[in-house]
């Protein structure tokens, strides 16, 4: 019969106490969420309603709905996905699949790692001297995706990136060995089988673009325009800079209308970040290997 | 068709003076040897003696890594290798099995039809030809003709390097090099596939790595001998056995006691 020695006991005894730890920090992260959630709810939930979501402001913005906040949001958002999704990945691919691995690559790769942490308002004020004054585009849609496009950019190169290394190194050396050049091995076996990382990386791409407020704040956000963009050109307003406003720059506002606005916009956030994960499960389940 | 007697056939690969780095540190030097049409030319040696080398700079794999410098000359069919304008047509030439097998995340029809596919055949009835045809002489066919639509990598081990054989086939080589490929294979497949060998030597040239001594004398007509980066000799399997090379440490190694 085996019994269980004196470490054996002493064993079981730290393991549980790491696993009660663990997930005391777990509940812990939770918590906050969920709060803020259940506040978000309780306070902006009766506030939503199909009249909120689709007329303007009215009354200095202490009434009324968020139509023009939330149509320039998707604009915004849009325009700098168009802007940095295909630059992001391409940019990806080339420094995971066709880069030598030197000193220049290492010292890109490590710069797109410090792009990531620069601060949004040094984003802001770059989008500003670049785009708005040197390029001329003035305060616009434009602007403000293109600084928007800068700011994530690093996120998708370093998403695409990840979820092309991957796919094992094997199967491009199979490929190459086949005489498949590199397009062709990226075409039919890297990119099918990384696809749904990418995909995933550049959502929550998006939902962070939707949150940001300072760099848009002084490249083409607009404190109060009750009228939709025509065109890129156009000042829009945006969901999160309305929220910042509302809460803090206009007086009178009914104390429930930022719940609203905000329950409006983190539940866009949350339901980009849903489908990313709805992708993730489905390609998932059809993992190769 | 009639088969050449041993030695007798034209060279098809001819390497001289080859050495090959990584960076500064060389992985194999002085390689001078001739393979023969249809033969299997068998290459032992123990580990890190620079066989898989070998094969890579063969096919030029040298381009894909980092560090890895090629020198002296290999010729294909006397063309020499580093002059060919495109690789890839020199890649298609030259089928390689790997170690491991690596099924490509595709299904089994893909995996064979992809090289076709790459060389820009589209027809489906075209394409259809040529995945019987590989993966039966890749003693394969049977055992996978009612799934062909399934992932080649769920496939048991031993029928994913006989997929890897199938889709090696499919590029229609001209030379095929097989790095150990009997590592992760049971005994039973492994007999298989080296009487697949013997059958596809009729057409095709083979360079056989192998770290089974018996494996070499089974199949390959003549052996080369690696150990730690030095090409030792080269000489008729036969003649590796039964002590009639000129290297001791030949004779050691295939006799196992070495080290
Ligand atoms: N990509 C690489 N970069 C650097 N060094 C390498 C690389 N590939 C192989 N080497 C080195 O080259 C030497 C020979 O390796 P190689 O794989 O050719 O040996 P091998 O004879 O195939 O061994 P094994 O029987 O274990 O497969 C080793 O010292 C190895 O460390
Ligand atoms: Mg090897």
């Amino acid at each position: 019969m085996f019994e269980a020695t004196e470490l054996n006991r002493k064993n079981q005894k730290t393991e549980r106490l790491w696993r009660l730890l663990f997930l005391m920090m777990t509940v812990l992260l939770i918590l906050p969420v969920l709060i803020i959630l259940g506040v978000l709810i309780y306070h902006g939930g009766p506030m939503i309603t199909i009249d909120f979501l689709f007329t303007e402001p009215t009354n200095g913005m202490t009434a009324g709905g968020i139509l023009p906040a939330l149509v320039g949001t998707v604009w915004l958002v849009a325009v700098a996905l168009l802007v940095s999704v295909p630059i992001g990945i391409a940019a990806a691919l080339y420094l995971s699949e066709y880069a030598a691995d030197n000193w220049l690559t290492r010292s890109i790769n490590l710069a797109i790692i410090n792009l990531a942490g620069v601060p949004s308002i040094v984003h802001a004020l770059f989008g500003v001297g670049a785009f708005v004054l040197f390029f001329r585009f003035g305060t616009s849609i434009l602007a403000a995706s293109l600084t928007l496009a800068i700011m994530t950019l690093p996120v998708v190169i370093v998403a695409t990136r990840e979820s092309l290394q991957a796919v094992p190194h094997a199967f491009r050396e199979a490929c190459w060995n086949m005489g498949a050049s590199r397009w062709q091995t990226i075409r039919h076996v890297v990119l099918p089988n990384s696809v749904s990382g990418i995909l995933t990386g550049v959502i929550l791409e998006v939902s962070r673009t939707a949150g940001e407020t300072a760099p848009i704040m002084f490249t083409g956000a607009a404190f109060f325009l009750p009228f939709l963009p025509q065109s890129v050109f156009d000042q829009t307003m945006a969901m999160s800079l309305h929220l910042f406003v509302i809460s803090t720059q206009v007086p009178g506002v009914p104390e429930n209308l930022p719940f609203g606005v905000a329950l409006v916009l983190i539940s866009m956030v949350l339901a980009m970040n849903a489908l990313s994960i709805a992708f993730r499960m489905v390609l998932r389940g059809r993992k190769k290997w | 068709m009639v088969r050449p007697e041993n030695g007798a056939g034209p060279v098809k690969l001819a390497v001289k003076d080859l050495a090959i780095h990584y960076g500064p540190k060389s992985a194999l030097a002085g390689v001078s040897l001739d393979v023969r049409e249809h033969e299997i030319f068998g290459i032992i040696g123990p580990a890190n003696s620079g066989k898989t080398s070998f094969l890579r700079a063969l096919n030029r794999m040298d381009l894909h890594t980092t560090g890895m410098r090629v020198e002296g000359s290999i010729h294909l069919d006397g063309r020499d290798v580093r002059k060919w304008r495109n690789v890839y047509a020199l890649r298609r030439q030259i089928g390689v099995v790997f170690p491991l097998p690596v099924g490509l995340p595709l299904s089994v029809y893909d995996n064979v039809a992809l090289s076709p596919r790459l060389r820009g055949i589209k027809n489906k009835a075209d394409l259809d030809v040529v995945v019987e045809r590989c993966l039966t002489r890749a003693a394969l066919w049977d055992e996978v003709k009612d799934r062909l639509d399934s992932l080649g990598s769920l496939l048991s081990g031993g029928q994913q390097q006989r997929l890897t054989i199938a889709r090696a086939l499919s590029q229609d080589p001209k030379l095929l090099l097989l790095d150990e490929f009997s590592i992760a294979v049971d005994p039973v497949t492994t007999m298989r596939i080296e009487d697949i060998l013997r059958t596809l030597k009729d057409e095709i040239t083979i360079i056989l790595v192998t770290n089974l001594v018996q494996q070499a004398r089974r199949l390959a007509d003549r052996t080369a001998f690696f150990l730690s980066g030095e090409f030792v000799e080269v000489g008729e399997t036969e003649d590796l056995f039964t002590g009639a090379v000129r290297d001791p440490r030949t004779r050691a190694y295939v006799e196992g006691r070495f080290g």
